[in-house]
């Protein structure tokens, strides 16, 4: 699992302005465009490539989008 | 062999207006802009206090047969789809059968279904035409959604708008012909889009606000949607919906000009759209000025289309509904 694939993964799922904003330690909870319906569309694209379910909680817990890549890890192994 | 075509459609919303500015005094974290940005939604239609779903279908029909010049004594057959009938019972489609003026003769039923509502109605239609019951049916969509949300949920106030649409399928000419089908159902996501109280269940109205930290969550006696079960729901079944269909029709997605889906909401279509590869000129969206009218986004979708020139003669258009049940269908208009 790369962490450049994961992010060009992640940033498809937001708003075109908000792309180029995106890298491994962005606070990604901080970007004016994330809310809970970037979350859910977040959530359906980690399940279709990952095949990892993750939850709210797992979103609360993680900071930067590394910290995500690094859970989603730990779980798909 | 038969053939089942639609003849016309025409739709009504009603005069109330809720406007995200109006969404944005209630609710003042909501701004008029976000809304209209992930949702499309800039304005819903809200049918008043004394305005109910056979007033709606009435005057949809009427629209239908002084516009395209249509002859009320030839529909043999009624089909209305609604989930907010008048009563439990009669059936709406007998009482619009009154109202609408239209022969003693005719066969009329109502079905329930939501968002997919629209594609069942076509099929039931065709079927009906196939066995050589019927030459012209009526197929109205009404929903008077606005009467089961709760004023404190914001979430759906922003999404649902009140509508009906009429439609004549017939055996004769018409403007396109209806293809094949594929429908879906899966009951074990019932409790996800549900009016619990009110049914022989949960006769009573004995539901109270639930909230949680201090945001309104739920109230059995309204509408309750569990916004994110439906949007994995949504992104796992329709992709799947649309191989279907094409597969069966040996189609691809080049062969078709433009897709119509159920209009939930922009964003959720966006994602649809994206996952499954349809070109952004190919997706027609229409929202703004009506917002989620469960099961008539697809005809007032197709009309407007229509109107716009989008379609042309020759061309294939593949539509989708999706939603409460779970249920879903999809089918292929030939123009």
């Amino acid at each position: 699992m790369e962490l450049e694939k994961f992010i060009e993964n992640f940033a498809g799922q937001f708003e075109d302005v908000e792309v180029g904003n995106i890298h491994a330690d962005v606070e990604y909870k901080t970007l004016d465009t994330w809310d809970s319906l970037t979350a859910m569309s977040v959530q359906v694209m980690i399940e279709d490539e990952y095949k990892v379910d993750i939850t709210s909680q797992d979103f609360k817990s993680t900071v930067t989008v590394l910290d995500l890549f690094e859970l989603i890890k730990s779980k798909a192994f | 062999m038969p053939k089942a075509s639609i003849k016309a459609i025409a739709y009504y919303l009603p005069e109330e207006k809720l406007t995200n500015e109006d969404l944005n005094q209630s609710f003042p974290e909501w701004s008029a802009d976000k809304i209209s940005n992930k949702t499309g939604i800039f304005v819903r239609k809200i049918s008043s206090k004394a305005e109910f779903s056979s007033d709606m279908a009435t005057k949809a029909a009427e629209k239908l047969f002084a516009e395209f010049d249509i002859d009320r004594n030839k529909i043999d057959f009624i089909i209305l789809c609604t989930q907010s009938p008048d009563y439990f019972l009669p059936t709406t489609a007998c009482i619009l059968q009154h109202k609408l003026r239209i022969p003693t003769s005719a066969g009329a039923l109502d079905f329930n279904l939501g968002c997919s509502g629209y594609v069942y109605g076509l099929s039931l239609a065709k079927g009906l035409i196939y066995a050589n019951i019927a030459s012209n049916v009526l197929l109205i969509t009404a929903e008077t959604y606005s009467k089961f949300l709760n004023e404190k949920d914001k979430s759906n106030r922003t999404l649902f708008g009140d509508a009906a649409a009429a439609t004549l399928i017939t055996s004769d000419v018409g403007i396109c012909e209806i293809g094949e089908f594929v429908l879906g159902t899966d009951g074990s996501g019932a409790e996800n889009l549900i009016v619990k109280n009110g049914g022989m269940k949960h006769l009573e109205l004995n539901g109270v606000d639930i909230e949680i930290d201090g945001e309104f969550v739920r109230n059995d006696n309204n509408l309750y949607m569990d916004g994110g079960e439906i949007f994995k729901f949504t992104a796992r079944a329709v992709p799947d919906l649309v191989f279907d269909i094409l597969a069966k029709t040996n189609n691809t997605i080049n062969d078709i000009d433009l897709f119509v889906f159920h209009q939930a909401n922009e964003f959720m279509l966006n994602f649809i759209r994206k996952k499954i590869k349809i070109p952004e000129e190919k997706f027609y969206i229409f929202l703004k000025s009506c917002g989620n009218t469960v099961s008539s986004t697809i005809p007032i979708a197709l009309s407007e289309a229509i109107i716009e020139g989008r379609i042309e003669s020759g061309n294939q258009v593949l539509l989708s509904g999706f939603g409460v049940g779970y249920s879903w269908g999809s089918t292929i208009l030939k123009f």
